[in-house]
């Protein structure tokens, strides 16, 4: 189960960007994950409240984008729906192809929840959640 | 359970091990715990701010992985992440490749396991330089982990570096650790279907060892099928039917192997 290790990177890019804007909590993430990526949604669901809990991510709500697979035949070069790695062309049944969509694994945005003066600092110190605690 | 298998990835998650270290290898207790204070006592009005982020969630690895590449490659290093699920043969495997190639290549280990240092003791065995990995709970080795075990190795020009991975044929698919080349290992006593049950493991890697080929008379296994299913997958996989215990077909994989390593 690797999803933990998964969830564990999410966790740091939304750290690290809530820390760069000077913001202390995310109010809403949202992924791109593909069906082909090779993440199993059920196993993140699982992972996902260990590994944001005292994190920027607790209590965020989550909005995942499941992209399903495309690939492009390099046979004859039509595109197909992908839904496994092994499926073949179903044209000219070839399987050697590119795969277009469906590996997608990434954090696409994140709401960041400013409290009253705050305002987002593209260039705010590195160890700016230091400077701000109490 | 490995759900607490992330862990690995902070500094002190998995434990590199040297000769001289391997008795200490045991049981310990899972780590990775991570307690930070966040104080929430602030109550002034709150508004949103949306940020395009768009950044890969294994871009650390990734980036790490880049780098233990470009390493390798400036070294004449050629480094080969050996996958497969536990006990299809790997280590036995890897035995025999560096008993049999002994003197010809400089050979470099390093064996990732949840626990012990076994692999390790049988790669130090043979007089080859090895590092064992620990990973605790992890599932898998990360390239982190491996930076951290081949950074006081003395890896010479012209050398093969073998990272034997964690008997895994799932997490491990997603991690690059900045190989030259990708072996997956499946074995005539597992089922011929394993390629299209665990089709990730197989679309990365360039070459597929069939283990365990003399019990073929003995095991209900169709090589063909477990050839094509792979093939479906990754239509240019290149195959070696062998047996380590035996020695049969192993030439042939030796052949390859000193034919794509760097030459320096």
């Amino acid at each position: 189960m690797h999803e933990l290790s998964i969830a564990l990177g999410i966790v740091k890019i939304a750290e690290q960007e809530a820390r760069k804007a000077g913001v202390r909590q995310v109010k809403k993430i949202t992924l791109d994950i593909g069906h082909l990526a090779g993440v199993e949604f059920e196993a993140l669901d699982f992972a996902w409240p260990l590994a944001v809990k005292d994190t920027v991510l607790e209590g965020a709500e989550r909005v995942i984008n499941k992209i399903a697979g495309q690939a492009r035949c390099l046979e004859c070069d039509k595109h197909y729906a992908l839904h496994h790695l092994y499926d073949g062309c179903p044209y000219c049944g070839s399987y050697f192809k590119d795969i277009m969509k469906g590996k997608e694994l990434l954090v696409r945005s994140l709401e960041l929840l400013m409290s009253g003066q705050d305002q987002p600092v593209a260039d705010a110190p590195a160890d700016n959640e230091l400077v701000t605690k109490n | 359970m490995c759900s607490t298998c992330g862990c690995g990835h902070d500094e002190q998650g998995a434990v590199v091990l040297k000769p001289g270290e391997f008795a200490t290898a045991s049981v310990r207790p899972a780590v990775g715990d991570h307690h930070h204070h966040h104080d929430n006592g602030h109550h002034h009005e709150h508004n949103t701010h949306i940020l395009e982020v768009e950044r890969q969630i294994l871009d650390q690895n990734q980036l790490l992985a880049e780098r233990n590449r470009g390493f390798f490659e400036a070294r004449g290093i050629t480094a080969i992440n050996l996958v497969s699920s536990p006990g299809s043969g790997k280590t036995t495997l890897l035995e025999t490749t560096l008993r049999e190639l002994h003197g010809q290549v400089p050979f470099f280990v390093i064996e990732g396991d949840q626990q012990t240092a076994h692999d390790a003791q049988r790669i130090e065995a043979l007089q080859v330089p090895v590092r064992q990995i620990n990973t605790g709970k992890g599932c898998h080795l990360d390239s982190d982990m491996v930076r951290r075990a081949y950074s006081d190795m003395d890896l010479q020009a012209g050398g093969i570096l073998f990272i034997e991975n964690v008997g895994n044929l799932v997490c491990p698919a997603l991690f690059d650790l900045g190989e030259r080349y990708r072996v997956v290992i499946i074995s005539t006593t597992e089922g011929d279907d394993k390629p299209i049950k665990y089709p990730d493991m197989f679309a990365h890697a360039q070459v597929c060892l069939i283990n365990k080929i003399d019990l073929l008379p003995y095991v209900n296994f169709d090589v063909q099928k477990a050839r094509d299913y792979a093939r479906q997958i990754n239509p240019e996989m290149i195959f070696f039917e062998v047996s380590a215990t035996t020695g049969s077909g192993m030439q042939q994989w030796y052949g390859w192997l000193l034919q794509n390593q760097i030459k320096v």
